[in-house]
């Protein structure tokens, strides 16, 4: 069987450091040795093929129980893609939020803001051929989160990739152009690169957005690529000139 | 440019489905799937020895046979407890081709994503006792005195165990892959 193609290592400044002492669980969780570069084998690049036949979508947050949850309706739609920027397709994405108040569906939250018993604020969403996905919510509020004086996270959802191999693997956060919390915010921060740092942050779309309905963002979401651009055809003849 | 990762934060549960720590689940990817039956588990730590009890945990690995490409999906994501302990039932995985000509040892990749850890950490299980962990293309590359962090170890019949330090002293061997 012959070697898998590497996946490229991240461009500097485009992918936060470990240690980032700003957002202070680092400090304790944050490992302090350097990691062993391993050379990519079946093992990373052979993907975990989760199907909606196992793994079920859901693709709208905004409606639980038949019931429409409070807040800003929207639509949230992007690509995945490569860093060659070949689609991303068939590949599994999992979205999850806090409701329109800044509250969590979830036991350890105790912000004092409202629950939603029409919102739980999770999804589950497939790329298609085109690597194109989409999904319906409501916008998230902010909320406090306790890592230094006065501290709030900015409305943000988070975004789980599965990719087309175990070093694809991503978790992100989408979060939402002109809000005022995001220079102040130590996790968004991290990424040192500006240009790299505003791809985090989606755009009003008036293509996504639907009349009378909803408002639409959209995402794009760019995952690590091949080291080298792949000549599918010419490994496939068992050549490799290239 | 790659987008950057962000944490999973506190609050990832939402997209925990408990049954996911059984690979080999009914109504699941390998419902019947056939060979040995294993548990994985640990504990995960932090730099001050404290028990990281809101960790996600992701396992990826073969099939008994050594392949990815057959029916056998050996993903599972699974909660640490309020014990800071992950539990995985699945089966257990054969010699995969390495590199080159290379057979690599029988392990499991595993993912650890929390709070605090900005983007996941990546390292790999093996299984005490293996022939082929002496040659392994993996475990060649990590320091002997270091190694010991990446080996399971018996504690049942069909148990095996893990501990997981994410940082500070006998820190695990994480992978940049």
């Amino acid at each position: 069987m012959s070697d898998p193609i590497p996946y490229a290592r991240p461009a500097p400044g485009s992918q936060p450091p470990l240690d980032s002492p700003a957002y202070r669980s680092t400090q304790s969780r944050a490992p302090l040795l350097a990691p062993i570069r391993a050379p990519h084998t079946l093992t990373e690049a052979s993907s975990p093929r989760l199907t909606p036949m196992h793994y079920p979508v859901q693709a709208d947050m905004s409606v639980h129980n038949g019931k429409a949850a409070m807040g800003e309706r929207m639509i949230v739609a992007g690509r995945v893609l490569d860093e060659a920027g070949r689609p991303v397709a068939n590949s599994m994405v999992e979205v999850w939020q806090a409701n329109a108040a800044g509250r969590y569906h979830h036991v350890r939250d105790d912000h004092d803001a409202p629950l939603d018993p029409n919102f739980e604020g999770h999804a589950r969403i497939f790329t298609d051929a085109e690597g194109r996905y989409r999904f319906t919510t409501i916008r998230p509020g902010a909320y406090p989160w306790r890592n230094h004086h006065n501290a709030w996270r900015p409305v943000h959802i988070h975004f789980g990739l599965f990719g087309q191999g175990f070093a694809q693997r991503m978790i992100t956060q989408m979060y939402f152009p002109g809000d005022p919390l995001l220079p102040l915010d130590p996790i968004f921060n991290t990424t040192a690169d500006e240009e790299a740092r505003q791809r985090l942050v989606a755009r009003f779309d008036l293509e996504v957005t639907e009349p009378e309905w909803a408002l639409g963002y959209r995402f794009d979401i760019t995952l690590r690529g091949p080291a080298a651009t792949p000549f599918e055809d010419m490994s496939a003849q068992g050549g490799d000139h290239h | 440019m790659a987008t950057a990762h962000q944490t999973a934060g506190p609050y990832w549960h939402m997209i925990d489905f408990p049954a996911w720590a059984d690979v080999l689940r009914e109504g699941g990817p390998n419902a019947g799937a056939q060979g040995e039956r294993i548990v994985i588990e640990g504990t995960i730590t932090d730099g001050d020895g404290a028990l990281v009890t809101d960790a996600m945990v992701e396992i990826w690995h073969a099939d008994p046979a050594g392949r990815y490409d057959a029916e056998f999906q050996g993903f599972g994501r699974c909660a640490t407890n309020a014990e800071g302990r992950f539990r995985f039932t699945t089966l257990k995985p054969g010699p995969v081709p390495g590199r080159g000509n290379t057979l690599q040892a029988p392990h499991v990749q595993i993912a650890i994503f929390a709070r605090g850890l900005l983007s996941h950490v990546t390292t790999r299980l093996y299984f005490a006792g293996e022939p082929l962990n002496e040659a392994d293309p993996l475990l060649a590359l990590v320091p002997a005195e270091r190694r010991a962090t990446l080996i399971a170890e018996p504690t049942a019949p069909g148990t095996w165990q893990l501990d997981i330090r994410l940082r500070g002293g006998a820190e695990t061997v994480f992978l940049d892959i």
